[in-house]
């Protein structure tokens, strides 16, 4: 962990960041996310990677939270649909102080409480077990009517990949929301268009994507957002705050296996174990990455 | 003859929204049918209708009860347990969220839609579930004392309804929030454990069998998880017989749990239980439907003779 990193992290809550710091720790995530991967020999690496970015501009930026009170109840909610980038949420959770850094070595060790998915009562800062895709956004729903009943309005967010929109159970909940007008919720799609055994064209193409949550009555955004940068997620946010508290999505073009010229792009790395040799290869090019976004701070 | 279950399971749920704030009730398009459309009229801000899609019905309820509502999702059983299972054990039990699930239309009672709306087998989905309570009453009050149950849990608990009226069977209120079998009738020569509208049928049963000198010693089960074994197998070993009768599969229903508890304890009786065998429900009138299926008084009077002889 880099002295630089350890600053920063210690501004956490007190500060906004820049989209140069957020993108810097979100590359030390990164290659955090990667060591402790390949150290386990199992987990996703492909969709963790792509939303390294995103995961943190949340965290760091956007998220009404207090790691120290994780059941805060007027928090605002994080749903991560596509529960397998566990090894990104945790990292991010950690980082953000919900429970030491050390402890992210433990992931998927038998009788670590860092469970293989999100599990809600197990980890500090986790709103929602997940892990089987389609649920996150019926969840999330379910969670910012609460928000309205009780009066608190915190705002709820839940991060999808492809996969949980090939759930039917997505649609429903799109639906659903749309029919009540839903404030307070945001969708977001790390949409790095591939899936596990192939790319979503052949796959199960969703495009287009933006037309259909429209037409399920959903506001998305026009300006393209590249979600594997902080700058255009920080627009996408001020996107989020100046448009209607009507149900919102923003799609992010990402990509899977982000970082590593190997995996980017790649089906085959959505779970595939990071043996020495790719480990050698892989560490080299995220470690390049962070000094780079480093020196630009 | 009481008012149909699921009535009095709905005019509950309205009579009781005042003074439970945390309530809130989700239908998937059946809220005339479940009768929750009740207490949608008198808590219209706390009721939801999320269509014909459990799979999302469950979810949201899942999502309200993480921010400290407990909701009661109330639709077809057979709809609930399969259609919506994925969801109860991910985000309800798995998380073991307060959540009431309220499956109405259980066992045949949907007789005449067939048997692709008949729930035969939510009884065994729902209690292999970790964190999840079973519950099915044998009467409308019964039905209204599961929800008072249901709503002082911290988990989710399931209770079976049924759409139709059945006679009222007389139930102390302690004993049932206890969870323990509610012994109806006093015997000596057999012990018949029941529930659901089986468990007047074994009432009626027992009345007939006194005539020819057997004295049934009756049982309302109305919670099969957890499962009050120990009372039905005293008894049974008192009578040196049991008798169960369900509106279920043989395969994971009531009979199935005990079995489950007697194959490690032992269990000095004899034994039968009329059941569903491996085969779907049909089209029908409700009453002739389940005796065709082996739920009368006249088959559980025949079988406990043959369990005596």
């Amino acid at each position: 962990m880099s002295d630089k990193l350890n600053e920063l992290l210690a501004d956490a809550g007190k500060r906004r960041y820049s989209a140069d710091e957020l993108a810097f720790m979100a590359a030390a995530f990164r290659e955090n996310m990667f060591t402790v991967l390949h150290e386990r020999g199992t987990g996703h690496w492909g969709g963790s990677a792509s939303s390294a970015e995103l995961t943190t501009c949340l965290y760091f930026d956007r998220l009404n939270i207090d790691p120290k009170n994780p059941r805060w109840e007027d928090r605002d909610r994080f749903v991560l649909s596509k529960g397998h980038a566990s090894v990104n949420l945790y990292t991010v959770l950690a980082a953000r102080g919900f429970f030491p850094q050390e402890d992210v070595h433990s992931f998927r060790k038998l009788g670590s409480y860092l469970q293989g998915h999100p599990a809600m009562n197990k980890i500090p800062g986790v709103d929602m077990s997940t892990g089987a895709l389609g649920h996150g956004i019926s969840v999330a729903v379910g969670m910012a009517l609460a928000s309205k009943l009780s009066g608190k309005n915190y705002k709820t967010y839940v991060m999808t990949g492809e996969g949980c929109l090939n759930e039917g159970q997505s649609w429903e909940a799109l639906m659903f929301a749309a029919k009540e007008k839903v404030e307070n919720l945001v969708l977001l799609v790390d949409y790095n268009k591939v899936q596990l055994d192939g790319t979503e064209d052949e796959i199960m193409p969703l495009e287009p994507l933006k037309e259909k949550l429209e037409a399920f009555g959903w506001l998305v955004n026009d300006e393209k957002y590249d979600g594997n940068n902080t700058a255009d997620i920080l627009k996408s946010f001020e996107w989020l705050d100046s448009t209607p508290n009507v149900p919102k999505c923003v799609i992010y073009d990402t990509i899977k296996g982000k970082g590593v010229d190997f995996s980017e792009g790649k089906n085959t790395w959505h779970g595939a174990v990071i043996d020495d040799e790719h480990y050698e290869v892989g560490i080299k090019q995220l470690r390049k990455d962070k000094e780079e976004k480093e020196a630009r701070l | 003859m009481s008012m149909a279950m699921r009535e009095a399971f709905g005019k509950h749920m309205a009579a009781i929204g005042k003074d439970h704030p945390e309530m809130v009730v989700l239908d998937a398009d059946v809220s005339s049918s479940t009768k929750s459309a009740l207490f949608g009229k008198a808590f219209p801000e706390r009721f939801f209708n999320v269509g014909v899609a459990e799979g999302n019905l469950a979810g949201v309820a899942a999502g309200l009860s993480t921010c400290g509502y407990h909701p009661v999702i109330n639709a077809f059983a057979i709809f609930l347990s399969l259609k919506s299972t994925d969801q109860i054990r991910n985000d309800m039990c798995y998380n073991s969220l307060p959540c009431v699930i309220a499956g109405a239309y259980g066992g045949l009672s949907d007789s005449f839609d067939g048997a692709s709306h008949q729930a035969i087998e939510d009884i065994a989905i729902f209690r292999s579930l970790p964190n999840m309570e079973v519950i099915v009453p044998s009467d409308a009050h019964q039905a209204e004392l599961a929800l008072d149950y249901a709503l002082t849990r911290k988990n989710p608990v399931y209770i079976r309804l049924n759409r139709n009226a059945m006679p009222d069977i007389d139930t102390d209120r302690d004993t049932f929030m206890a969870g323990k079998a509610i012994k109806m009738r006093d015997g000596k020569d057999i012990t018949i454990a029941a529930n659901g509208i089986t468990a007047s049928y074994a009432m009626e049963a027992a009345e007939e069998l006194s005539k020819v000198g057997i004295e049934a010693e009756v049982f309302s089960v109305p919670f099969i998880k957890p499962l009050d074994a120990e009372t039905l197998f005293a008894s049974a070993e008192k009578t040196g017989r049991l008798l169960t009768v369900e509106e279920h599969l043989l395969a994971g229903g009531f009979a199935s749990s005990l079995a489950e508890v007697a194959f490690r304890r032992g269990l000095n009786a004899k034994v039968d239980n009329i059941a569903f065998e491996d085969k779907f429900g049909e089209t029908g009138p409700y009453i002739d439907l389940l005796a065709k299926y082996g739920i009368s008084k006249e088959n559980i009077v025949e079988r406990a003779k043959a369990l005596i002889k």
